[in-house]
């Protein structure tokens, strides 16, 4: 006769029970506190995008900067040089003063990454390749930042934003409830938000309709459209008087037309160079333009100081409100593309919850079922320890801060059907043993002996596709392979640990009621 | 309850070339289909858009059809009911990189005027991202086959490695050949489900091989086929029993499961179907037509066992002579 009683295995199913049933709890009664399973966006509801970085526009922006900086230099000292132009990634200008040779070259020299290229007077500025590769670099961490900081202040719960790959990244939003919403995220993202001030050419102003863009650029000059009424175009200097890196601070006001306006403040470095600007342009106009459009162009009545402005155009409240965002978390150096979106309604999201909760009952219910009709008590042993399974999968994924996405779902599903293996092996091994005429006792050690290679070696070849799959896999297939190891894990201890202890505990009374078609489905010695 | 009779040996041995012909002619077609037909990639592997909407009634796929065509980009869209009468979806090829108006906000404001709408979900697969997922997708399998093949070869012998592959080969292939029979949208899901299919069909076949294992370890007989039958009746019934109670789940699933999961429920339930036959009638000839030899692997496992008794023999001797 066995002793039965507690053992080591029992406990530590116990253990188990214990641990499954108590961390899965937040998740099932959806606690305030405690750790739970977040659901994935595809469940939930929510936008996921990736986005490529433009970096070779970095660059561009970067020499712009660079002739800017040029520019303010040489009107400052007085020296005089012609023909600046900003092609792609070269600076070209040439020097009418000898003189200032050496003057000018001491500046350049000072830009860090400048090689300077000098055909007598002429020169062609460029970046060095180390300086190309960290510019591209910092375009990317800093769309990250600038992308991370305009979501947090549009005030979405939880967003995410993270760098993916060299020019990659990933925008996660899971609040988002309506397509207008969405649209207005992305909108906020896409937004350079490249605020520049800008001089008017003066001489060709009148020619702003009929002049070629090329005819422009010959000489050194852009066309830009007006924000109100795109068919109005303006003729500016390619190289603006200062950009929105000198930003500080940007809010949205109203105007004395009660229109929506946003006001803003430049740092000092700004503040001089716009007022000693305006000192000695009085009578010419300004346009501020941002990305690209040209909000407004006053005359410039007289020096300003301060380094205050305005930005006026026709702004909703809420283009506004947004467009204060862009500016105050910054501009990006590079614009962002679409490589990659998927968003789903939560409506979507709870028809899927609901269609694979029910899948999930009622395959659960059937396997329950099954086993029990099968296996006798053996099969009900057999389907605690999948509903401990269960309960242990879900707490460990809490655990662990785990997304559950619908292949996540399907995963554990699956799990459900595989969990109950083990236990078929170990039961068709018992039976086999009491064909032999074994003793029940004798029978069900030397079945879980005999079948534990079995289960092991399968079990383990499974897992290596499970993480071979979350090697490769991207996204949602991720969370499938989450749930699948955990499943296959979790079931080695409780259809092989728990149900073996569960044996052992009971054995005396099997040993007892001999009746082993209630215990094991079988009668003994067919 | 029981099913199998318990001490019956069925002769799958003596029947295996019916079986593998059924085989090969089930592959070849399949081959013919991924051929003829090929795969209908969904716009994970192959990029574009994807626009799932939803009415308050049934959805008017003319007037739908004849909104979209307003627009030249999506003048090869394609409708399609999804699910119920009044969800449709319109898949297209193109994308564009547009963050701040994307095919999305286009189609809603196309749509204004057919009713009563919500659009529920907008993929939106870039052609490079496509190209990578692709990638991604064929490495996870090759990977997990040769990790697969390791572990199988480390455990039992190359023979038996090389037989459980070519049992999953030919489980995969079936799978695809049905996929694209029945046009499945073959997405980054039923790339999931084919690497289930290879674990699940793989751990099939492992408990089989595993019985042979055991079986020839356990009795004179030195004819292979009766091992092999033997082995396989003996676990006929589990094989059986864990495959019906994972295909009830599948079946559920691909019942309940909704639309959105259809094609990963559908590419696990034929590869269930599969994976159980390929175990029961595949992979355990494959061993015979390898060349497995019943007496070379015993002699083998005599000389494992014996060089081990001289090592022990050996570290005995060592640690006397060290005292």
């Amino acid at each position: 006769m066995s002793k039965g009683g507690l053992n080591y295995r029992l406990v530590i199913f116990f253990i188990a029970i214990v641990f499954g049933v108590g961390f899965s709890l937040p998740t099932f009664l959806q606690t305030k506190g405690g750790a739970k399973i977040s659901l994935g966006l595809d469940l939930q509801g929510g936008l996921h995008m990736l986005l490529g970085v433009k970096t070779d526009e970095a660059i561009k922006s970067k020499m712009k900067s660079i002739a800017s900086s040029i520019k303010f230099f040489t009107d400052n000292n007085d020296i005089v040089i012609d023909e600046l132009r900003v092609k792609g990634d070269l600076v070209s200008f040439t020097l009418l003063d000898k003189d200032e040779e050496k003057n000018l070259d001491n500046m350049i020299k000072k830009i860090p990454g400048v090689q300077i290229k000098k055909d007598k007077l002429s020169y062609v500025l460029s970046l060095s390749n180390k300086e190309k590769v960290a510019t591209k670099k910092f375009a990317v961490s800093q769309a990250v930042e600038t992308i991370r900081n305009r979501l947090d202040q549009f005030g979405l719960s939880e967003p995410n934003v993270a760098k993916q790959g060299a020019d990659k990244i990933l925008v996660e939003l899971p609040g988002i409830k309506t397509i207008e919403e969405e649209q207005r995220a992305r909108e906020l993202i896409a937004k350079a938000a490249h605020l520049q001030l800008m001089a008017i050419d003066e001489k060709r102003a009148d020619q702003a309709n009929t002049m070629s863009e090329d005819e422009a650029a010959s000489y050194g000059d852009v066309i830009l459209p007006d924000s109100k009424n795109p068919k109005i175009k303006y003729i500016v200097k390619s190289v603006p008087i200062l950009d929105g890196s000198m930003l500080t601070d940007a809010k949205v006001g109203f105007s004395s037309m009660n229109q929506p306006v946003i006001n803003f403040t430049l740092n000092s470095e700004g503040a001089k160079i716009f007022g000693d600007y305006t000192a000695k342009n009085v009578g010419n106009h300004l346009a501020i333009v941002l990305d690209n459009i040209v909000y407004s162009a006053p005359v410039i009545k007289e020096r300003i100081g301060g380094g205050s402005g305005q930005i006026s155009g026709g702004f909703s409240i809420k283009e506004a409100h947004d467009v204060a965002i862009a500016l105050r978390s910054g501009a990006l150096l590079a614009p962002v593309k679409l490589l990659e979106k998927r968003s789903v309604g939560p409506s979507l999201g709870a028809d899927s919850i609901r269609a694979s909760m029910l899948a999930l009952i009622t395959g659960f219910v059937l396997v329950f079922l099954f086993m029990i009709v099968y296996y006798g008590m053996a099969g009900l042993i057999a389907d605690i320890a999948l509903l401990v399974n269960l309960f242990l999968v879900i707490a460990i994924m809490a655990l662990f801060g785990a997304t559950l996405t619908l292949p996540g779902m399907a995963g554990i599903v699956l799990t459900v059907g595989m969990a109950v293996d083990a236990n078929v092996i170990i039961n068709e091994r018992i039976r086999e043993l009491f064909r032999e005429g074994k003793s029940v006792a004798k029978a069900v050690e030397k079945g879980y002996t005999n079948a534990m290679s079995a289960i092991l070696d399968a079990n383990i070849t499974t897992l290596i596709a499970a993480v071979v799959l979350y090697a490769y896999g991207t996204g949602p297939i991720k969370g499938f392979a989450v749930t699948m190891s955990i499943g296959i894990l979790a079931s080695m201890l409780t259809a092989i640990l728990g149900t073996h202890g569960i044996y052992q505990y009971i054995m005396p009374i099997i040993e007892r009621s001999k009746s082993l078609p209630f215990w094991f489905g079988v009668k003994k010695g067919k | 309850m029981q099913v199998f009779s318990k001490d019956k040996i069925y002769d799958f041995m003596g029947k295996s070339n019916i079986f593998i012909t059924i085989s090969l002619v089930m592959m070849l077609s399949s081959y013919f289909f991924l051929y003829t037909k090929g795969l209908n990639y969904g716009i994970d592997f192959a990029g574009g858009t994807v626009v799932q909407v939803k009415y308050n009634k049934v959805a008017p796929i003319k007037k739908i059809r004849k909104a979209i065509a307003k627009d030249k980009a999506f003048e090869n869209a394609t409708i399609t009911k999804f699910g119920s009468a009044n969800e449709i979806i319109i898949r297209f090829a193109t994308t564009s990189g547009n963050l701040s108006k994307d095919a999305g906000d286009k189609i809603k404001n196309l749509l204004k005027g057919t009713g009563n709408f919500k659009i529920r979900r907008v993929d939106i697969v870039g052609p490079k991202v496509g190209g990578e997922l692709r990638e991604k997708g064929i490495m996870a399998m090759v990977m997990s086959i040769l990790a697969i093949l390791i572990y199988v070869g480390f455990r039992f012998e190359w023979r038996f490695a090389l037989a459980s592959v070519m049992a999953l080969v030919h489980d995969v292939s079936i799978a695809m050949g049905a996929i694209a029979l029945f046009q499945v949208d073959f997405n980054l899901d039923v790339l999931a489900a084919l690497l289930t299919l290879l674990g699940y069909s793989l751990n099939d076949t492992i408990i089989v091989f595993d019985r042979i294992r055991e079986g020839i370890g356990d009795t004179k007989d030195s004819n292979l086929f009766n091992v092999i039958n033997d082995s396989v009746s003996k676990t006929l019934s589990r094989t059986i029993l864990t495959s019906l109670t994972t295909f009830f789940v599948i079946l559920t699933l691909f019942l309940l499961g909704g639309q959105i999961i259809y094609s990963f429920s559908f590419t696990l339930l034929v590869g269930i179907i599969v994976g159980t036959y390929s175990s029961v009638f595949v992979a355990s000839p494959m061993l015979k037509w390898l060349g497995f030899s019943l007496k070379e692997y015993r002699d083998k496992e005599v000389a494992k066992v014996k060089r081990r008794i001289e090592r022990e023999k050996l570290r005995a001797q060592y640690e006397k002579g060290l005292m």
